[in-house]
């Protein structure tokens, strides 16, 4: 799947920000580097060359100490500048990431689990709630306000072409304003080691205009479809009555653990894993069988599964478009 | 001290050190054991969460976990929770509509065969069958893990207790937020 993640081309005001403030940084010590280099090749050239026949230097018996050069004073006048500068250049990014406007914001709690993103859209009304896993839809334009809480340890919700790093801590509530300016599809990834597999958290953030939002959600919020063939029919029932539905949600149905992820659109999504396998019936049918060989450490257990069964499971995940 | 009993001494130490080694190794994929296999009976009564039908049926049974293992102990924690054994048994094993786990007291019996029979198999008036409902691996993590709450197996890899028994004196990342807040959106 190709998803963006790059600092350096920013597609929202937030991230122009920070690659705004990059750049000045980078311009600022590239020019105090190639002004060092200058003044040590300006001295390396000026500097007395003695051959065998010179006189022995004794400039510095007679002056021991000199005292500060007015190019030593220039050098650390400049330098005080140089860091005043990115100072306030600094402190006017914090400041341009802290008053991004939030009117007709949309809002979206995130909870970090190993090693997976749950994404809940938050409505005044409740039965238009809902919840997802590690894929996040946001309208083009529209801010989104983001309430971050870590599930377990502390993670880093970090999507670098929107916004810089903020951390999830255990039992805190911090918040994050975003948005994307341009349409696109941006891959969000876990930034504090959180375990063994912190490397396989990422997440897709999609980035559209408001209709093809507004169209994404509503199908979200579609409890799941019943299974009309018989084999996606057994393997609803199996779920139903197996290992499955102990931790995992589909809405419309009876399995209603909140431990791992949604699974009531899970074929609409791009990855599995939490971007660890693409999402094609082959990878669901052998992360079912093994996710330990997959994802050694993920939460979720083997199965020793006939392969009926298996496949019964993966027709029935397959319908929940 | 001679040279000779520095030697003696460091070599102790070491040996030592590297027999808790085990303590702390994560088995994450179970090879089957059919030899320590325990063989699971019929339900003990209906109840049993899902719906009913016979659920996944698992062709490899396993229990090749070392229950002096404490990553295996802390999982039966975690699972304990997941499976909302504590909405019965009490967080900490204290009891509640269920009986306590904490105590020395075993209707059914206090040994791992026994106890693992007792959460698939499931017991009369009001402990439900977990038989295909539960991973075989996972279940025999939670058996670990109850046994630790009163005292048994490896007292020395038994996890503490959770945060949340912690009562008012819970650490400060504990404690409710109050800034930063952000004000849900209005009500239409």
């Amino acid at each position: 799947m190709n998803a963006l993640q790059d600092v350096l081309h920013p597609a929202g005001v937030q991230a122009g920000h920070i690659a705004h403030l990059w750049w000045f940084t980078v311009a600022l010590c590239a020019v105090v580097f190639v002004a060092i280099l200058a003044g040590l090749s300006y001295a390396l050239w000026r500097a007395p060359r003695a051959d065998a026949r010179s006189a022995p230097d004794m400039a510095s018996m007679d002056r021991p100490e000199s005292g500060a050069k007015r190019a030593v004073v220039t050098a650390v006048a400049l330098s005080i500048l140089g860091l005043l500068a990115l100072l306030g250049a600094s402190v006017a990014t914090d400041r341009a990431l802290a008053t991004l406007p939030l009117e007709n914001a949309v809002h979206i709690e995130v909870v970090g689990h190993q090693w997976w993103w749950q994404f809940n859209y938050d409505d005044p009304i409740p039965a238009r709630v809902f919840s997802t896993a590690n894929e996040m839809h946001i309208p083009v334009g529209r801010p989104v306000v983001i309430t971050l809480q870590a599930g377990d340890v502390i993670h880093s919700f970090w999507v670098p072409n929107l916004h810089g790093k903020k951390d999830l801590i255990p039992g805190r509530i911090t918040t994050i304003q975003l948005r994307a300016d341009q349409a696109g599809t941006y891959r969000g990834q876990c930034a504090e080691f959180c375990g063994l597999q912190h490397a396989f958290m990422a997440f897709t953030v999609v980035a559209e205009d408001d209709a093809a939002f507004q169209r994404w959600a509503d199908a979200q919020r579609k409890p799941a479809p019943e299974p009309t063939d018989a084999k996606a029919r057994r393997g609803h029932d199996l779920f139903m009555s197996g290992t499955c539905m102990m931790c995992h949600p589909i809405s419309g149905t009876t399995a209603n653990a909140r431990k791992a992820p949604d699974l009531t659109h899970i074929a609409s999504r791009p990855t599995l894993a939490a971007g660890t396998l693409p999402n094609d019936p082959q990878g669901l049918a052998a992360w079912i069988r093994d996710p330990q060989k997959l994802k050694p450490g993920a939460q979720m257990p083997a199965h020793h599964v006939p392969d009926d069964e298996l496949d019964a499971l993966v027709a029935y995940l397959e319908t929940l478009r | 001290m001679t040279a000779r009993a520095a030697s003696l001494a460091v070599v102790l130490a070491v040996a030592l050190a590297l027999a808790a080694c085990d303590r702390e190794v994560r088995k994450l994929s179970h090879e089957p054991t059919p030899e320590l296999q325990t063989t699971v009976g019929d339900r003990q009564g209906d109840l049993q969460p899902g719906a009913p039908g016979p659920g996944l049926k698992e062709t490899v049974s396993t229990r090749s976990f070392d229950p002096g293992n404490a990553w295996e102990m802390a999982q039966g924690q975690r699972l304990y929770d997941w499976y909302n054994c504590a909405g019965c048994h009490g967080r900490g094993g204290g009891g509640g509509m269920g009986p306590a786990l904490s105590d020395d007291r075993w209707f059914y019996g206090s040994e791992p065969d026994q106890i693992f029979r007792t959460i698939m198999e499931g017991r009369p008036n009001g402990m439900p069958s977990f038989k295909g409902r539960i991973p075989e691996d996972q279940a025999w993590q939670i058996v670990a893990f109850v046994r630790s709450m009163s005292g048994l197996g490896a007292t020395n890899a038994a996890p503490s207790r959770s945060d949340s028994l912690g009562g008012l004196n819970r650490p400060e990342n504990e404690r409710p937020t109050s800034h930063p807040y952000v004000k849900p959106p209005e009500k239409p």
